[in-house]
């Protein structure tokens, strides 16, 4: 759908001594100097405990706050761009948020539709043959007429993964999107990231960039992914799996080992 | 220091402007240290303080009114399939569906001044001078006075204070930051159909409980057998009338509906609540809107007296 340049060898995100506020209050700062780039096509996975400024680090990434300091470019655009002119750039970006974010007064199929909606000026019957599409591809076609409210977390969850699938975004965020779901979900959700890095039908083949934060970096482990962490304020590069297993660094060793014994 | 940018051509993102205390000016850290500033208590202190409380609200009420038009105008044919239908919604919650109330309160507002009116003037057998002056009393009392400003405080006590509670809800729930991730204006979105819905609304209605108020002021006249004919009486409202009386109304009713939508919507969203405030901001926005109305309402009647 949006015609991505994808000859292009430029970075999806690059981040030169970023420094990130809270998003309650940006004269707090919860990260700093974060330099960090991503290939497009890259699935990475930021780890850090309850706190360490996750969300806020992807809220920034997602172009809702700017940077306090330092340089943030996305597919060598400088961010945040909130310039109306840029909607295009922005909607290469999707997010999804850890609690959902719903619509409470839509049901999940004007939730799902919206973005198409609003950014193509289409009518609710011109937008059902993507939404049924998407629908179909989340399993959410029975719950369709619900409104969120009425649902289990685990199905809110895939609402909103539905939503920012809508536009078929270039580059995906997902704020500790395992956290509180059950196995069968949790293994859904794995399988369908691992397609979307891939490259989905959905997203016609292209390979998504995907970003995950987690405060459990053993969900995460195998492919070809690549980990990061958040610790004291800093944003670490970790490496690919096999640099995490061997990393000596305490939180490291925490967040790997988790009490989650029984999932895996 | 407080700052605002109303550039428009650079519009930035709602939430940007809150966090940057633009939107919400009474969050930014120069104005939180201000307003929790240990001060001696003295009531200088406390009256001044009160003063910037409000010079603050006036203006946070005032950028976001300016903000809206500015996107009023700016995004008048974006997304219309989706915005268009939210606006017939709002205009049926803020109008159509109130209808019938209005038809009763109408009903009863012309029992009450032709009875008062009736018993007054018979108590000094000026009964024949009311029957010749009905149709003024009427133009004053409804058309003027009573009947637009009754219709705004109607809808802001059913609407008005749904908006603050569903925009406040919205706001603490993370509603408005997922619509900035999804690119969608929130004031396009949220604030939009409901300004044009309350402003169409209470105009609309304005206008039926004027004409039921009239119909029924006759009805009651002729119940307590007061010597009018229907011919005389509509007579006497049409010479009571101006053009001006026609342009005012309309003015003043789209102006209640923009303010109490602008005034519940602020409160609603502008700043960054948390769940249990939202019944605060509900108290907030009805004691406002209501004061906003009643001054427009004196403004009115000096441009009235000027003209």
């Amino acid at each position: 759908m949006s015609a991505a340049p994808e000859t292009s060898t430029r970075c999806a995100i690059e981040m030169r001594g970023v420094s990130i506020g809270s998003m309650r209050d940006l004269s707090t700062i919860v990260v700093e100097d974060v330099n960090w780039a991503v290939a497009p096509g890259d699935f990475w996975v930021i780890s850090g405990l309850q706190g360490s400024g996750k969300s806020d680090f992807l809220m920034l990434t997602g172009g809702m706050m700017a940077p306090v300091s330092g340089i943030y470019c996305f597919f060598g655009e400088e961010m945040p761009i909130f310039e109306e002119h840029r909607l295009a750039d922005r909607l290469r970006l999707g997010f999804v948020f850890e609690s959902g974010q719903l619509f409470n007064h839509l049901t999940v199929s004007e939730n799902v539709s919206l973005p198409l909606r609003y950014h193509k000026n289409l009518s609710r019957e011109d937008a059902e043959p993507e939404l049924n599409q998407l629908l179909e591809l989340t399993e959410l076609g029975p719950w369709a007429d619900s409104t969120p409210g009425a649902m289990a977390r685990n199905w809110q969850r895939r609402v909103g993964l539905a939503r920012a699938l809508m536009l078929r975004p270039d580059v995906l965020l997902l704020d500790n999107p395992l956290a509180g779901l059950d196995l069968r979900h949790r293994g859904w959700w794995l399988n369908l990231l691992e397609q979307l890095s891939r490259g989905h039908p959905w997203m016609n083949g292209r390979p998504t960039t995907l970003v995950v934060t987690t405060n459990d970096l053993r969900l995460w482990r195998g492919g070809a992914r690549q980990f990061a962490m958040l610790k004291n304020k800093r944003f670490l590069v970790l490496g690919h799996w096999g640099q995490v297993e061997a990393a000596s660094d305490e939180l490291v060793r925490e967040l790997r080992a988790s009490t989650l014994q029984q999932d895996q | 220091m407080i700052k605002f940018s109303f550039d428009l051509a650079r519009s930035e993102n709602y939430v940007a402007s809150v966090q940057k205390g633009n939107a919400s000016t009474f969050d930014s850290p120069r104005v939180r240290f201000v307003m929790r500033m240990p001060m001696p208590p003295f009531f200088a202190n406390y009256v001044g303080r009160k003063l910037f409380r409000f010079l603050l609200t006036i203006q946070g009420l005032g950028a976001f009114a300016l903000i809206t038009l500015g996107v009023i105008i700016t995004k008048i044919g974006v997304a219309r399939r989706v915005i268009r239908p939210l606006i017939s919604r709002e205009i049926s919650r803020a109008g159509v569906r109130l209808l019938p109330m209005f038809l009763f309160l109408a009903t009863v507002l012309g029992l009450l001044i032709i009875g008062q009116t009736v018993s007054w003037a018979s108590k000094f057998g000026a009964t024949h001078t009311v029957t010749e002056h009905l149709g003024d009393i009427f133009v004053i009392v409804v058309v003027r006075e009573l009947g637009p400003l009754i219709a705004a405080v109607l809808v802001l006590a059913r609407i008005g204070t749904a908006n603050v509670v569903e925009l406040g809800t919205a706001r603490a729930m993370g509603e408005v930051e997922a619509l900035e991730a999804l690119g969608i204006d929130p004031v396009h979105y949220l604030v939009v159909p409901r300004v044009i819905g309350m402003a169409v609304g209470i105009f609309a209605l304005t206008v039926y409980l004027i004409i039921a108020a009239l119909a029924s002021g006759y009805l009651w006249a002729f119940l307590q057998n007061v010597p009018l004919r229907p011919g005389d009486y509509f007579g006497q409202l049409a010479a009571a009338l101006n053009g001006l009386d026609f342009v005012l109304l309309a003015l003043k009713t789209m102006l209640f509906g923009f303010i109490i939508a602008i005034v519940t919507c602020y409160h609603g969203l502008a700043q960054p609540l948390q769940l249990e405030e939202v019944s605060y901001a509900t108290v907030r926005a009805v004691a406002q809107s209501v004061i906003a109305c009643v001054l427009i309402d004196a403004l009115f009647i000096i441009i009235y007296l000027a003209t």
